[in-house]
């Protein structure tokens, strides 16, 4: 399966399970998405259970909190990440608090489904990593699954969860792994291992990274787009680096990364997102927080530029595998 | 060529500040009894009138009249009396809690008693208010234990919410009552939500959505009105119109629109307009519009008129910015006056049932005081645990609030 093929499986999948599911946002219905994710659904399961929204990001949300606290299963799409801003005060004051405020009284078991990142030529307004405006509200969940196997599971385990989950969906691994080489074929994901998706139901859990290559020189920590980018820097640099793929940046799996640097003693994060109070700089103090008598260099961050995301200069933005060689050239030499 | 006339900006103003008269010569109040009453089934375009009028039943003599004289007995109305008494009554001892330090903050609702109690008798039991936090009438008419109340206002050990929220900031899903989030209008769009849900489920539950004038400016105000309209989500749109927003006259909110009801009409949703001062209407009207929405007929917007009597809440002074003696103006009275009054001249009251109504209230709510304050005020007594800070954040604790809750060593 694609990732496509594979989000729409688990769409598919929970809304055979669970009547409560329902599944709305812009162009979603009848159309089945710009991206395709919801094709189908409609004509299976009916336009009370999957249906068009009007374009109102904040609509779209704040409807979806009052469905979750009725006791429906809502899985919204804003159709990018970059137009969820309209939605945020939803998502913050309100979807994310609704269990605390209200002593557990009401619930919010609602997932907000966005593509994020770049690699598209999308310029500003498509190619936006927002990740660390959620990781920084406490009562979300944030996810970004790097392949089909993983967005079906772990998709599937967010509609089953009982709190609010944001599932960034990285655009450019829509219809196949991109390693950050723009300028070679584009590759599709049915030679990848992890396209092997079964048909029915499985879960991959929140919260638990993966290694997706084992190293002794250095740790990578990345998420989305960037495993690939990074196992594509470690073959062509030949340094025998430690590739995590973080799946959940929270809840983070903060054993997994600790066990790996206090092996490898060095790090390097890896994101698209800018650099300032981005994503990289939890991961950086948790690594120096618990593995700092273990390091033997700084850890590094390779991500976006501070800038907004540029439409003709994206190659000059997108930190692929050439930035993350020289870096893990330069980690591995410093002492 | 002669250059054109410079172009001025335009801010409105009140009719008067402090200093000045009260002047609510343009209020324009139609007499009781004159508005019609249509069927609910009724197309929006053919009652585009109301949204510009005044639905009222109470005359000046306290007589009902006219088409929305609702189906309300005299005991029903002697609680409904009690409940805007009580209301009261809790909101004078809890303002008088706040100046003696036992909480940070309280909002009473003097003057605007009549649109929470009534509506709540209204609603069914399984329906679901989105309350501000100026609707406490809506636990109050349905029997929520005023001590609740009192020690969620407290953030004792008692408190409902383990004191997380700040004081009126209520929930009780058992009484149709929404946790209310104290950031303005989100709650509008989501009340449209759970109407959705509920006709999704094929259910029969209704949603009442609450929102005062000043915050219908924001966007969520009108993302609910495109939900509701496009689905036609079996929900009532609340619009309190209580004149002001903290200091700003519903004339900022409002801008050209001729009344906040008529925002309504561009959605092709039903409109009402209600005195909401007048129990018997604003009941009549409720009624209405929640028969429309459990027959599957869509929302309706009701604009509530009524008056902030008031503070807005116990951290603001109007007098810096009305005329003093402006809520003695206001020509729609008083809601508890004009109910006793309707009682009395019926045959059903007397002066002296109120006067002892009045003493037996205050003994009721001051022993349920007692009560509360026996389970602590926010800096004296019992109080939540620091552990409660961690609970509830998330289903399951994760293991990041794990390793931050034994740093604080609870």
């Amino acid at each position: 399966m694609t990732m496509i093929e594979a989000i729409r499986s688990a769409l598919d999948v929970s809304m055979a399970r669970n009547d409560d599911v329902v599944v709305y946002g812009e162009d979603v219905g009848f159309f089945g998405g710009v991206f395709r994710c919801t094709q189908g659904l409609q004509q299976k399961y009916g336009v009370s259970r999957c249906f068009d929204a009007p374009i109102s990001e904040c609509g779209i949300v704040g409807t979806a909190i009052g469905m979750a606290a009725y006791g429906l299963r809502p899985c919204v799409e804003l159709q990018f990440a970059d137009y969820m801003y309209p939605a945020y005060d939803q998502i913050v004051s309100e979807a994310a608090r609704l269990r605390y405020r209200s002593a557990g009284d009401f619930t919010c078991p609602l997932v907000i489904r966005m593509p994020t990142g770049g690699g598209i030529f999308g310029g500003q307004t498509h190619s936006q990593s927002p990740e660390a405006l959620f990781t920084h509200v406490a009562g979300l969940k944030t996810v970004v699954p790097s392949n089909p196997y993983d967005a079906k599971g772990l998709l599937i385990s967010a509609i089953e969860d009982p709190d609010p989950v944001i599932f960034l969906e990285p655009k450019r691994l829509y219809n196949g792994p991109f390693d950050g080489h723009h300028d070679r074929p584009v590759t599709a994901w049915a030679r990848h291992e992890l396209s092997e998706v079964p048909e029915g139901h499985y879960t991959t859990p929140l919260g638990k990274a993966v290694t997706r290559r084992a190293g002794e020189a250095v740790t990578i920590l990345a998420y989305g787009t960037m495993v690939h980018v990074a196992l594509a820097a470690v073959e062509e640099t030949g340094v025998d680096a430690e590739v995590i793929d973080l799946r959940t940046l929270l809840p983070l799996d903060l054993e997994t990364i600790a066990a790996s640097v206090a092996k490898t003693g060095r790090c390097i994060v890896l994101h698209e997102a800018t650099l300032t109070s981005g994503f990289g700089a939890e991961l950086t103090a948790l690594v120096q927080e618990h593995c700092f008598y273990h390091l033997e260099a700084p850890v590094m961050r390779v991500t976006g530029w501070d800038t907004p995301y540029p439409h003709a200069q994206e190659w000059d933005y997108f930190p692929g595998p050439v930035r993350l060689g020289q870096a893990l050239r330069e980690i591995v030499e410093a002492r | 060529m002669t250059s054109p006339t410079p172009l001025h900006f335009h801010v409105p103003e009140p009719a008067s500040r402090p200093g000045g008269k009260p002047d609510f010569s343009g209020v324009s109040i139609p007499k009781a009894g004159s508005v019609r009453r249509p069927p609910v089934d009724v197309l929006p375009e053919e009652i585009r009138d109301l949204a510009y009028s005044i639905i009222r039943v109470l005359n000046h003599e306290g007589r009902a009249i006219g088409p929305w004289v609702p189906d309300l007995s005299q005991d029903e109305l002697v609680a409904g009396l009690r409940h805007m008494m009580t209301l009261r009554t809790f909101d004078a001892r809890m303002q008088m809690a706040q100046r003696q330090g036992k909480t940070s903050f309280y909002m009473q609702h003097t003057g605007e008693e009549a649109v929470s109690c009534a509506f709540r008798i209204a609603l069914g039991p399984d329906d679901m208010n989105f309350p501000t936090y100026r609707q406490a009438g809506l636990l109050i008419a349905h029997d929520y234990p005023l001590v609740d109340m009192m020690c969620q206002i407290y953030s004792n050990e008692h408190d409902p919410l383990k004191g997380r929220q700040l004081p009126v900031m209520y929930s009780s899903k058992k009484h149709g009552f929404f946790s209310i989030s104290g950031n303005l209008a989100t709650q509008f769009v989501q009340a449209v939500g759970w109407a959705m849900a509920s006709a999704i489920k094929r259910d029969n539950r209704i949603a009442a959505a609450w929102i005062g004038d000043g915050s219908t400016a924001e966007s969520d105000f009108h993302a609910a009105l495109v939900f509701a309209s496009t689905y036609k989500a079996p929900v009532v749109l609340n619009v309190v119109n209580n004149q002001w927003a903290i200091s700003t006259f519903q004339g900022i909110a409002r801008g050209g629109s001729g009344t906040f009801a008529a925002r309504g009409l561009g959605f092709g949703i039903p409109a009402l307009r209600v005195d909401g001062n007048d129990y018997l209407a604003t009941y009549a009207v409720a009624k209405w519009a929640i028969e429309r929405a459990r027959l599957n007929l869509g929302p309706t917007l009701i604009e509530y008129v009524t008056y902030r009597a008031g503070a807005h809440s116990t951290s603001d002074d109007p007098s810096a910015y009305r005329p003093k003696h402006e809520s003695e103006e206001w020509p729609l009275g008083d809601p508890v006056i004009r109910l006793k009054q309707h009682l009395i001249a019926a045959g059903a009251w007397s002066e002296e049932r109120h006067k002892q109504t009045e003493a037996e209230i205050l003994a009721t709510v001051i022993a349920a005081q007692k009560e509360a304050e026996a389970f602590g005020t926010l800096h004296s007594g019992g109080k939540p645990s620091a552990r409660d800070i961690f609970e509830d954040v998330y289903a399951e604790l994760p293991p990041h609030l794990r390793r931050q809750r034994q740093q604080i060593g609870v």
